[in-house]
């Protein structure tokens, strides 16, 4: 048993941290609130020169990282300084171009790791909440090619994407495992209206409406379900890691506070009643690492062990992450509430951490049912 | 012990829901409903309304133009108006500064004050909290020196909720630095329009910007808008905190934004199923219905025993704890309802007159920003840690 870093892991994280703390300021943060982009370019060039993309990738895929473990010192930085730099999309985008794509489509990382290329991954529809089966788009195969004709709903980064990974359904019917594709799109293409939004999380998504779009196979006809399955299990890692980041920072944020504001002659921090509200919160974030690095431990496991240990994982981390928030701004008191204070933009990015990949309520069922049938 | 409500209260109950049918705009309930930002318009016309029929001031006695309501009538009163998604009664008037009034203040401040409250000629906020001074509300510090027939006041208050459609604020102001800090605050009536007035929004986390920070630079206000003594102000401002805190449950708040939960969890699928249907989502559901029968129970055990006019004692503290955190609760599990569509921060949206088209369905679009806006209950008209500590002293006598 090992619990410390690899040195090539601890000097990542150090540079991240530096690098992170030094070009996502404040003002560079209200640059991003403010534009129409949900993130900083400067910064994203910056990550890319570090080569952050590239440790979300394996060396056979033309990277020096993308295990587990990698993810997961990479995300809790990005979290940690609440970064809305949309990284977290290439890890199912881009990991499953490099599992599924042909030599040709899987050119196209070595452009994501430069940074010159920016990736969606568009699954989730109205309706389909959760559920990784339930797809409605069509693809329709003329020849060679294929066109797409649906609706995606909450796709980060869409608007800012250059090429777009789109599930849809070659066969079989709505909730069906079987009959499902993915395709590469282009962002540009013909028939795709994307509509751009800012999120709470503070980054951009998109609503997509799909008409006839042509779109290249990504792998196999109908058989995509189990690497959707494996990529939203890594992008639940990132996710789960960027949500401890965040904690983190709601910790620090709140532990300062404490110290600094002074009611009742002393500061509110030596109020035994604010201290051990505290030391839960902090116990209860060290919960959270720990189900983060079991995760992150496992996503090279068998399937069965890997999906168990995704729905612990994001079940736990929903779980913490509402009360680090609510105990943050509670704490904290009205200038927790402001939009000008930092912990503002990290509770509401944190927050909706749980409404991505699954929420609490649905791993905790998720995870009662894989229990019960092994 | 009887808990059905007598053929008189279930009489009072028709009436209060025939005026209702009768007399609530559409236009303001369908705004409510879908939680879209209200005018001061909006607000002055749902007042004018109660107050034709004379149904503004439900905790007024009848010699200043209220409605001498019990508190089972109050009660019967909030619940039918929630349900209808009537617009809340604006409660710095008649809630706070109303009460203060009608048992500190002079005869002329009655007679001149009141009836323009009823009338909506003025707009009322309230200036209590300062940056330093928020739980610990007595270390105040905004000054208010006496200059021949003014006190010239400076300083600032913050929190300052509507602030920005007020056009009067009542302040607690330290007149004297002598003693205890409870014993060198007044309570004064500051009219906002005075130069050396100025009101800056605050943003809060949920983008709105219904609070200010309020600043007083060398604002002369006239003696006469002194209420009560000099110096004597801490007792008045608990005596409306007590008051504030009448409503403070929110019991007609809570059951619509639970009728509002179970809508939206029955549209919501997970499965392909009704998301209402889950088992442990509706288990969460049950368990903070459960909470709220209850506690609507507690609330009408409390202003029971209040007499009529009067406020409830430290009884209060324990509405306020739980009625917040219930409420709270369910804000958070209609956020948890609408799924990956909770993301959208389209804010515009709820803003008047906006046509920008929401993303997702429309229940979705508020239901983040509800969320983090009422994460502000537990905080406001005295923090819950307040609230305990009260309830330890007063209650407990630890």
């Amino acid at each position: 048993m090992k619990f410390d870093l690899t040195e090539e892991r601890q000097m990542l994280q150090d540079g991240l941290r530096r690098f992170l703390a030094d070009t996502l300021d404040k003002k560079a943060r209200e640059a991003v609130a403010e534009g129409d982009t949900g993130y900083s370019q400067e910064a994203w060039d910056g990550l890319a020169e570090m080569g952050v993309i590239g440790a979300l990738f394996t060396e056979d895929e033309g990277g020096f990282g993308g295990a587990g473990f990698d993810l997961s010192v990479v995300f809790e930085e990005l979290g940690r300084a609440g970064a809305t730099e949309p990284l977290l999309e290439i890890v199912p985008a881009g990991g499953l171009i490099a599992r599924r794509g042909s030599d040709a489509q899987k050119a196209l990382i070595e452009d994501v790791i430069a940074g010159s290329t920016m990736l969606a991954f568009a699954h989730g529809e109205p309706g389909s909440r959760y559920d990784l089966s339930r797809v409605a788009t069509e693809a329709r195969r003329d020849g060679d090619t294929y066109t797409l004709t649906g609706r995606k709903a909450v796709v980060p980064a869409a608007g800012q994407a250059g090429k777009i990974v789109v599930s849809a359904r070659t066969g079989g019917d709505v909730a069906d495992e079987d009959g499902l594709s993915l395709f590469l799109v282009d962002a540009d293409a013909d028939g795709l209206d994307i509509r751009d939004y800012r999120t709470m999380a503070g980054g951009h998504a998109a609503e997509l409406a799909l008409d006839g779009v042509t779109a290249e196979l990504l792998g196999g006809e109908g058989d995509a379900y189990a690497d959707i399955e494996w990529a939203t299990a890594r992008a639940t890692a990132a996710l789960s890691a960027e949500a401890l980041g965040l904690m983190e920072a709601c910790r620090k944020l709140t532990a300062d506070y404490l110290k600094q504001r002074t009611q009742f002659g002393r500061p509110i921090g030596k109020f035994q009643a604010l201290q051990f509200r505290m030391a839960d919160m902090l116990v209860e974030i060290e919960q959270a690492r720990s189900a983060v690095i079991n995760l992150c431990g496992h996503l090279e496991a068998d399937r069965d062990t890997r999906e168990l240990h995704v729905s612990a994982t994001k079940q736990l981390i929903g779980k913490v992450a509402k009360l680090v928030v609510e105990e943050s701004i509670q704490m904290h008191g009205g200038i927790g509430m402001t939009q000008e204070y930092d912990l503002a933009h990290i509770a509401r990015r944190l927050t909706m951490a749980d409404h991505r990949f699954g929420d609490s309520t649905y791993h905790l069922g998720r995870f009662a049912r894989m229990r019960a049938a092994a | 012990m009887d808990l059905s409500y007598t053929d008189e209260q279930n009489a009072f109950r028709a009436e209060v829901r025939a005026f209702l049918d009768e007399k609530l705009p559409e236009r303001l309930s369908d705004k409510v409903r879908l939680r879209h930002e209200l005018t001061k318009e909006d607000h002055e016309e749902w007042h004018a309304i109660l107050n034709e029929r004379g149904w503004l001031a439900g905790n007024w006695p009848k010699k200043y133009g209220g409605t001498g309501w019990d508190a089972v009538q109050r009660h019967i009163f909030e619940e039918e108006t929630t349900a209808a998604h009537a617009p809340r009664i604006v409660p710095f008037g008649i809630n706070m500064l109303g009460p203060v009034l009608q048992q500190f203040g002079s005869e002329d401040q009655k007679d001149y004050w009141l009836p323009r409250i009823l009338n909506g000629d003025d707009w009322w906020c309230q200036g209590y909290s300062e940056p330093g001074a928020g739980s610990d509300l007595a270390s105040l510090k905004c000054e208010a020196k006496r200059d021949g027939d003014h006190y010239v006041v400076n300083g600032q208050k913050t929190w300052t909720t509507l602030g920005q459609h007020a056009n009067m604020i009542f302040c607690l102001v330290r007149t004297s630095k002598e003693g205890k800090p409870q014993e060198g605050i007044s309570f004064l009536l500051i009219d906002m329009n005075d130069p050396g007035v100025e009101v800056r929004p605050i943003v809060l986390i949920d983008g709105g910007a219904e609070v200010n920070e309020v600043w007083f630079k060398d604002v002369r206000v006239p003696v006469e808008n002194l209420v009560g003594e000099e110096n004597k102000g801490w007792t008045y401002a608990k005596y409306l905190l007590t008051h504030e805190r009448t409503n403070i449950a929110g019991v007609g708040f809570a059951n619509a934004a639970l009728e509002n939960l179970k809508r939206i969890a029955r549209l919501e699928h997970s499965h392909g199923r009704p998301l209402i249907e889950d088992p442990l989502f509706a288990a969460k559901v049950a368990e903070v219905e459960i909470a709220l029968m209850a506690m609507a129970t507690t609330n009408l055990r409390v202003v029971s025993a209040a007499a009529e006019g009067q406020a409830p004692g430290a009884e209060s503290s324990m509405l306020k704890i739980k009625g917040t955190v219930i409420r709270q609760e369910i804000n958070a599990l209609t956020r948890e309802a609408v799924g990956p569509y909770a993301m959208p921060f389209v804010s515009e949206a709820l803003e008047p007159g906006s046509n920008v088209e929401p993303v997702g369905p429309d229940y979705a679009l508020p239901a983040a920003a509800t969320y983090f806006n009422n994460r502000k209950l537990s905080i406001y008209g005295g923090s819950n840690e307040v609230q305990k500590t009260i309830i330890s002293k007063a209650i407990l006598e630890l």
